[in-house]
């Protein structure tokens, strides 16, 4: 691929896509594409909202039908081009820029391996039905799947097997109609792990309808040992040969968080000083509020929660005056006037980036908050993650969970789905469904008050 | 004769059974797997590329023992006088320099080769078996064993395709399980994982009272031909009797709770409470009685509750379905002890199990250090061609570890490396420089 300064957009590459079979591309070596810088950054983008969309949906526990319903609107909305010739080279452009962004370390590599798996997994699975048996064939072609059809006469011998299999998993047993391949059982660990086909003699016997896992772990291994490789060419060559170009755009990329920073509070959100303990009790989601009520009770905070909560309510709109006297109020009271004016409150303004080198932080968002490592006498983090079953269950009754969503979130805690339990919470003690899913405790704040104010509205 | 001691093993007899009896030359041969240099086709690095690691006295241990002959390996293993060893994989390089080639990400230094191994250990049946309690064995409860050594070996055989497995007993309490296929030294973890998956049934768990789950209409053709073929016949024929499952209130409870329609539960329960009292006829054994009526109204069809389809199944499949050490078998690089070992605690050594006949097999009467240096001594010091392990207890256990696995392996592996041997030769003279 070659990218090009923006106006030169001659594009080289022909797509043969017939229009009868939609292509899934397989990603193998990069086309013969001219890209514009523009586009670099803009395709990728758009890609990874895809992917962070995935990302939600599978830790939101959706079924597959409903996945792939998720992702072919997804893939509607952010990968569609003004051109519909584009769309392909979009598809393709995308991928291998964020290989380039993704394949510089482990964790990395792990991520984006998952989401361009599942990807590639659900568009798979939409398309494959609606391809003719021929073009099915087709496509095992293209991945050389070592494996052949089996005849008539090996179908009626193993017969009654596979039908005792498809009976195992709740299918009808299958009839002469129905296409088998035979595959060594290497290739398809997923459905010999489950114990979803019949095996003989080394072979395993795949229903058509498998053909997709088999499919998805090619290509998984193939982007694995790719990601690898890409590592290394970019370690050795790319980075440094593109410092002024791609490299700072590339390493941007990794850490966009894609969603509102709320580095700007919006106007509905500004608060002042005496509203503070009324929204705190409404609208703070759990972290804040626990940062909060200690706040109150202990008059003090250790750093990392002077910097979650202070963060936190610069992005719910109180400013620096009113924040100056939020937290003289409380330490104050404990480490008294002159030593919170000459220890703290340096510290408040530096968050509004009125001291040092002046930097205007933004409020962390759960990502941040989760993976925050609070030790002792810290306050800060994620509580569903932190707190021990009996005193999260202590907390979130105080907020107002009642006992029926407390099982549920509870649920989600166990199985370590963190914003997924505050999500919960947000519903139960709104009475409203947050289909986003909480991925910033500001959202929390700001979505809570949308629910909230226009009631306020109407009753003042 | 030498007096009866609680243990029959001493560490001070390591050496005279590592000096004369440990079948060195057998090892070599196995762990070169045909490399041995006699074809051009060998690869002479193989071997030395094969990790071995040693316990020694203390607990001190040795990895990355690598060795490039036989003889290395013998004089290694005479002089350190080892209490357990144990293979690792064939590395990418000589383990012994593994240090010279670990490069950060690359992984320069990793396994290659690995034998597809399994780990079958009584203590993991504790809560179905009565006789006996963790390290303890007998022969009432060996037949899980051999239970476990017929449907996986079958299993391995019919359905992967595998012909050179080697059954070892652990020399305690377990067997052990080597398949040498070049197929299955090649596998991946995932593919070691997608095997171990394959064989699993029980998942004990102690939130769930039912470690044992068979859904579905049908039974999976592996499990329908295992219960059909074993499990079904040594539950209801051994392990029903020699474990007494439902002669006492507490064991037949056990087997109740399995049963999730009450009614049938509480109708077997007021059968049998009463018969307690009552001594059972000569004739019939309580437990064959006993379960001739829980199967009787479990597949009566009457009572259709739902989770009773297989109750039958999964009551006999909870007791005898054999529970593998998943770990052992999904990572290339796990280590396992060899065959031939002497087993510390009970001084017995880890030989060879003929899976043909293994129902025979005792692990009682399985030669100890005690008994084959006695033999030894008795014997004499006459040197007998074929080593001198052949005039002991040793022999017969030598002899099918040949017969029975190494020269049909052998074979084959030669057979394979003449085969890519000629390809190779055969792509050389076509292929275009490139």
């Amino acid at each position: 691929m070659e990218i090009v300064r923006p106006q030169s957009h001659r594009n080289l590459f022909s797509s043969n896509d017939a229009v009868s079979v939609p292509t899934i591309p397989l990603y193998r070596s990069a086309p013969p594409l001219e890209v514009r810088l523009e586009d670099f950054e803009s395709f990728a983008i758009d890609r990874l909202r895809v992917l962070k969309g995935i990302s939600d949906g599978l830790s939101r526990g959706k079924k597959p039908d409903e996945m792939e319903k998720l992702v072919e609107e997804s893939w509607k909305v952010h990968m569609r081009h003004q051109h519909a010739s584009e769309v392909l080279n979009k598809d393709i452009i995308s991928h291998f820029v964020l290989r380039l962004v993704y394949c510089r370390t482990e964790d990395l590599r792990k991520w984006f391996l998952s989401m361009e798996c599942a990807l590639f997994r659900y568009r798979f699975r939409y398309r494959f039905r609606f391809l003719t048996t021929e073009a099915q064939r087709a496509i095992m072609d293209e991945f050389d799947l070592t494996c052949k059809a089996v005849n008539n006469v090996e179908f009626e011998s193993i017969k009654e097997k596979l039908g005792q299999v498809a009976r195992s998993m709740g299918q009808p047993s299958p009839t002469v109609d129905t296409i088998f391949y035979k595959v060594p059982f290497e290739e398809v660990p997923e459905l010999v792990a489950g114990r979803k086909v019949f095996i003989s003699q080394g072979y395993a016997y795949v229903a058509m309808n498998q053909v997709v896992s088999l499919v998805a772990t090619l290509f998984r291994s193939q982007l694995s040992k790719t990601l690898i490789l890409t590592n290394r060419k970019w370690t050795a060559s790319i980075r440094d040969q593109e410092k002024h170009r791609l490299t700072p755009i590339v390493e941007a990329l990794s850490s966009s968080y894609l969603g509102p920073d709320f580095s700007q509070p919006r106007e509905y959100a500004e608060i002042s000083l005496k509203d503070i303990d009324q929204v705190a009790k409404t609208s703070f989601p759990l972290c804040m509020r626990h940062l909060f009520d200690k706040l109150k009770e202990d008059h003090h905070l250790k750093h990392g929660g002077r910097m979650q909560l202070g963060l936190f309510l610069k992005g719910v709109g109180l400013n620096l005056d009113d924040a100056l006297a939020f937290w003289r109020a409380e330490f104050s009271k404990k480490v008294g006037l002159e030593k919170f004016e000459k220890e703290y409150s340096y510290n408040i303004r530096h968050n509004y980036g009125k001291e040092g080198k002046r930097t205007d932080y933004t409020p962390y968002s759960c990502q941040k908050v989760i993976s925050s490592t609070p030790g002792a006498g810290d306050q800060h983090g994620c509580p569903y993650r932190q707190f021990s079953e009996e005193n999260l269950r202590a907390a979130l009754s105080r907020m107002g969970v009642n006992s029926r969503a407390m099982e549920d979130v509870m649920d989600k805690v166990r199985n370590r789905h963190y914003q997924l339990a505050c999500t919960l919470t947000f519903e139960a003690l709104h009475g409203v469904a947050c289909d986003a899913g909480i991925n910033h405790p500001n959202q929390y704040f700001s979505d809570s008050q949308k629910i909230l104010q226009p009631k306020k509205d109407s009753s003042a | 004769m030498i007096p009866q001691q609680e243990s029959e093993f001493d560490i001070g007899y390591l050496k005279p059974y590592y000096g004369k009896l440990f079948p060195y030359a057998d090892m070599f041969k196995w762990m070169s797997y045909g490399h041995d240099g006699k074809h051009p086709g060998c690869d002479q690095s193989y071997f030395g590329r094969r990790e071995f690691s040693f316990t020694l006295k203390g607990d001190f241990y040795l990895r990355f023992q690598s060795f490039n002959s036989a003889l290395e390996l013998e004089n290694s293993i005479k002089e350190k006088c080892p209490l357990k060893i144990d293979i690792g994989p064939v590395y990418t390089v000589d383990p012994a320099k593994r240090h010279a080639y670990a490069q950060g990400d690359n992984k320069v230094f990793t396994p290659v080769e690995r034998e597809l191994i399994f780990d079958i250990d009584m203590t993991d049946y504790d809560d179905v078996r009565y006789c006996c309690k963790g390290a303890d064995v007998c022969l009432d409860c060996w037949p899980l064993m051999t239970i476990a050594i017929k449907v996986i070996d079958a299993s391995l055989r019919d359905d992967f395709g595998f012909k050179h497995i080697l059954w070892v007993y652990s020399g305690r309490r377990g067997v052990h399980c080597w398949v040498c296929d070049g197929k299955a030294r090649r596998l991946t973890n995932e593919q070691r994982a997608s095997i171990a998956d394959y064989f699993r049934v029980y998942k004990g768990n102690e939130n769930s009272h039912k470690k044992v789950s068979l859904m579905g209409a049908a039974l999976h053709p592996f499990l329908a031909t295992s219960y059909t073929n074993v499990l079904k016949d040594y539950f209801e024929k051994i392990l029903l009797t020699n474990q007494n499952l439902l002669a006492t209130e507490e064991r037949y409870e056990k087997i109740l709770s399995m049963i999730p329609d009450e009614s049938i539960a509480s109708e077997l329960r007021g059968r049998w409470q009463d018969n307690n009292r009552r001594s059972s006829s000569a004739k019939e054994d309580i437990n064959v009685v006993r379960w001739e009526q829980c199967k009787q109204l479990l597949q009566s069809g009457k009572h259709k509750a739902q989770g009773l389809r297989r109750c039958v199944e999964e009551i006999v499949f909870f007791f005898t379905y054999p529970r593998l050490d998943m770990e052992v078998s999904k990572h290339m690089n796990h280590l396992l002890k060899a065959p031939f070992c002497v087993h510390p605690k009970t001084g017995r050594v880890c030989v060879p199990i003929d899976p043909n006949r293994c129902d025979e097999f005792d692990p009682t009467t399985v030669p100890t250090l005690f008994q084959l240096l006695e033999e030894l001594n008795n014997e004499g010091l006459r040197a007998d061609v074929n080593g001198e392990w052949s005039g002991t207890s040793l022999g017969s256990a030598v002899t099918l570890f040949r017969s029975s696995f190494l020269e049909p392996l052998l074979k084959a592996c030669k057979e394979e490396i003449e085969r890519s041997y000629s390809l190779k030769l055969q792509q050389s003279k076509n292929s275009i420089g490139w």
